[in-house]
């Protein structure tokens, strides 16, 4: 037997190998495949079986349904806007802007909708506010570098996981019977859970400090609250802003689908609007939430950007 | 060991970067606190939250959090007819014919409920009463038109006009006035979880349930006791499992099929949208503004529009989450492409590959892993979701969940769902963790690649 035969058998066997692999390889991803199919054919056969009105029963309508957005005057959705009265009022909810004014003083006023809208932004503000206020000394506890105790880190952990996957509204349907039903249910309900999300993404960046610091520091004598104050907080208080930021962006939109269900804010009214059909307010409405959640969206990845650089773009997974 | 002054004063100076910084880094956190005070004491006035708190009502939320483990039965004893007979409100707990054993008839007419054993308990006829709790005993005459407590009144009872009140913490209350004697009692657990009162199968104990499922005469003809014990937990009046079930499924089909639908419609585009694989620098910039578009235009309007649309329920929601999820899949999807390591495209490019082969080859083995993980963190948040979105009629458990709080009355089966629906997301993050740690060591590679680049 030569040399160069061994060699080719060597290969081939190596080339056999390789080819039933991505053989397997191929049918598992086929397999993958096939099954999502199935899965969504299934579920979307399931979601239109459920619902009130059928898929293809009611998409002939869309345009129709889009048809009472189109306003007769498209000024009326800058006067619904700014609250200025409507030629075409005729006495009806529609068209009565001015009715919503807020004056501040003399005749000085905000218009309804800036008014909705900052509450809803307020919300969102003092929620995350809450949150982060909590989450700070709850993610140092439930590190596994900082915490001695692993009894204490798994309860705090635990606690902040159930903050987490409580369903929001049932902690604002619960506080809404407590402090009546408002924005101060959602600002409840929205911060609990911004606790345990920021609490999360907290304690993952604790545990992945450097700790040379902490121990220089533990050299010298510090108790616990220096060693944390002092060699942790510098190391992560950029990235825990840099997640803050993005959780007012979450909040802001928690915060307006939490004013549809009776938080107050602007979502009850766009609710309204959007159920009465009243076109020339929905737009008003569509128009200021938009340009509010793209600008806090905006100003947000700015402020990340100078702050942690473009790491605050890599989701990490 | 204290330093010298002057060794202070060195080390000072060898670094002036550290202690001579200029004063607006170093007073920046002082103003961002202050500013942090300025705002919540505005957001105090703007919620006018002082007043807010006042007229809060504290003393419900363990009313309302025992509610959510407990049931109570509340027979009601009418003093002004020939005879004293306990009467239950319709679809109590009890089912029709209620003989509890912690309501006695006595040999001399009189009726003893007992709240918790005897250490809590009320003895009455017609003409007076007598309430035992917290070891006092306390007697109510019935006589004089109006209850009268003879003696001290501890300060558990309270009396009013024509109506006494002794509260008896968790266990209950009982209510007296002069022709009517209510009682409260509240029980741990949650009754007639299983069987409603209109079940054959109520209040048989588990063992007589199998037995008679295994081999018990039929109870309803025609039908197998099995087929028939099935049927009635399905349509439990009071629990409703069918509905929460389907209800519960729906929010999940929500956010499975609007991620995976927003996937699909955002993986072609990204590929147009990303600045070092798109054909046109225009068309990025356009794609781009679209998907910032679809995300800015809330979950919430999409959803309302979508269930003025087609009408409430669960396609609505899928719609809704698949609109936002084009624009948030479509943003995360091109950024990672545009993050990608360029070599390989260019090792595939030589070889004289063009067009889709490149992708295919030279970009695709490179993000799928990216895509996949950035996918199943959407679909777990997606699964959150789904619960607030079915709340404005978007179908799922949200709108149950909101309708069984409204009226303040249902707990237990709000927790129920509140149950059901932690246990999904438990599972479902479980899932997705379980596939991205699969994934994690490509991603690991790319990570890394990051890194390096800088």
């Amino acid at each position: 037997m030569t040399s160069a035969t061994l060699h080719s058998d060597a290969t081939r066997q190596q080339a056999d190998a390789w080819r039933r692999q991505t053989s397997l390889r191929r049918f598992y991803t086929a397999l993958g495949v096939g099954l999502l199919l199935v899965a969504m054919c299934a579920t979307m056969w399931f979601a239109d079986e459920a619902n009130a009105g059928h898929f293809f029963e009611r998409l002939p309508h869309i345009l129709d349904f889009l048809s009472w957005l189109v306003p007769k005057d498209w000024n009326d959705v800058w006067r619904a806007l700014f609250d200025i009265a409507s030629p075409n009022d005729k006495g009806t909810q529609e068209f009565n802007f001015p009715l919503g004014r807020v004056y501040v003083w003399g005749g000085f006023y905000i218009p309804e909708y800036f008014e909705l809208m900052l509450t809803t932004v307020n919300v969102a503000l003092v929620s995350t506010f809450i949150g982060f206020v909590f989450a700070v000394p709850f993610s140092f506890i439930a590190a596994r570098n900082l915490t001695p105790s692993p009894i204490l880190r798994l309860v705090v952990k635990r606690f902040m996981e159930l903050l987490r996957a409580f369903p929001e509204i049932v902690i604002a349907g619960l506080f809404a019977a407590i402090v009546s039903i408002g924005p101060v249910a959602a600002i409840i309900a929205i911060g609990l859970h911004s606790i345990g999300a920021l609490g999360k993404l907290f304690y993952e960046i604790n545990e992945n400090i450097d700790m040379r610091p902490e121990e220089g520091l533990r050299a010298v004598g510090a108790n616990w609250f220096e060693r944390v104050r002092f060699a942790d907080l510098p190391q992560v208080l950029p990235n825990f802003m840099s997640y803050t930021l993005l959780r007012i962006e979450i909040n802001v939109r928690i915060s307006t689908i939490m004013g549809a269900v009776g938080g107050g804010g602007i979502g009850e009214e766009l609710k309204l609007s959007i159920s009465r059909g009243f076109g020339a307010k929905t737009l008003a409405l569509v128009l200021l939430l938009f340009v509010t959640i793209f600008l806090v969206d905006q100003f947000s990845a700015w402020l990340r950007r100078k702050l942690v650089g473009e790491q605050a773009f890599l989701m990490s997974a | 060991m204290a330093m010298a002054a002057d060794e202070i004063t060195t080390i000072e100076q060898r670094h002036p970067q550290i202690f001579q910084q200029p004063a607006y880094k170093r007073f920046w956190p002082l103003l961002l606190i202050a500013g942090t005070v300025l705002y919540l004491g505005y957001a105090l006035w703007f919620f006018s939250l002082p007043q807010v708190l006042r007229e809060s009502h504290w003393e419900r939320l363990p009313l309302f959090l025992s509610q959510w483990i407990s049931y109570d039965l509340q027979p009601e004893f009418r003093l002004d007819r020939p005879e004293i007979t306990p009467k239950y409100p319709r679809f109590s707990a009890l089912g029709e014919n209620p003989d509890p054993d912690w309501v006695i008839k006595n040999p001399d007419g009189t009726f003893t409920v007992q709240i918790d054993g005897d250490a809590k308990s009320v003895t009455f006829d017609k003409t007076r009463a007598t309430i035992t709790a917290n070891g006092v005993t306390v007697p109510i005459s019935l006589t004089g038109g109006k209850p009268v407590v003879t003696g001290p009144v501890p300060d558990w009872v309270t009396v009013h006009d024509d109506e006494s009140v002794a509260k008896m913490g968790f266990v209950g209350e009982v209510r007296i006035t002069v022709d009517r004697v209510k009682v409260r009692k509240r029980f741990l657990g949650w009754a007639n979880f299983v069987f409603d009162t209109r079940s054959p199968f109520f209040g048989k104990s588990a063992g007589e349930v199998i037995s008679l499922i295994a081999s018990g005469p039929e109870l309803k003809p025609g039908t197998s006791n099995l087929a028939l014990a099935a049927d009635n937990i399905w349509n439990n009046a009071q629990w409703q499992h069918g509905d929460v079930w389907t209800k519960l499924l729906q929010t999940i089909v929500m956010a499975f099929l609007g991620t995976l639908l927003g996937g699909i419609v955002a993986f072609p585009l990204a590929f147009f949208a990303a600045r070092n694989i798109t054909p046109s620098g225009l068309l990025s910039q356009v794609l781009k503004r679209f998907f910032d578009f679809m995300r800015s235009v809330d979950m919430l309007i999409w959803a309302l529009f979508f269930t003025r649309a087609f009408g409430p329920g669960p396609l609505a929601g899928s719609a809704a989450i698949f609109f936002t999820e084009i624009g948030t899949l479509g943003k995360t999807y091109s950024e990672a492409l545009e993050n990608i390591d360029d070599k390989p495209r260019e090792g595939v490019l030589s070889t004289g590959a063009h067009g889709l082969l490149v992708q295919r080859y030279g970009v695709l083995p490179e993000v799928v892993p990216v895509f996949i993980s950035q996918t199943l963190y959407q679909w777990e948040s997606n699964t959150r979701g789904a619960t607030i979105i079915g709340a404005v009629g978007a179908g799922g458990i949200g709108l149950k969940l909101w309708e069984a709080m409204r009226t303040n009355s249902n707990w237990a089966n709000v927790f129920y769902m509140v149950l059901l629906t932690l246990l999904v997301v438990f599972i479902f993050d479980n899932i997705s963790n379980f596939l991205r740690r699969r994934l994690s060591r490509t991603l690991h590679d790319y990570n890394r690649l990051q890194a390096a680049q800088g």
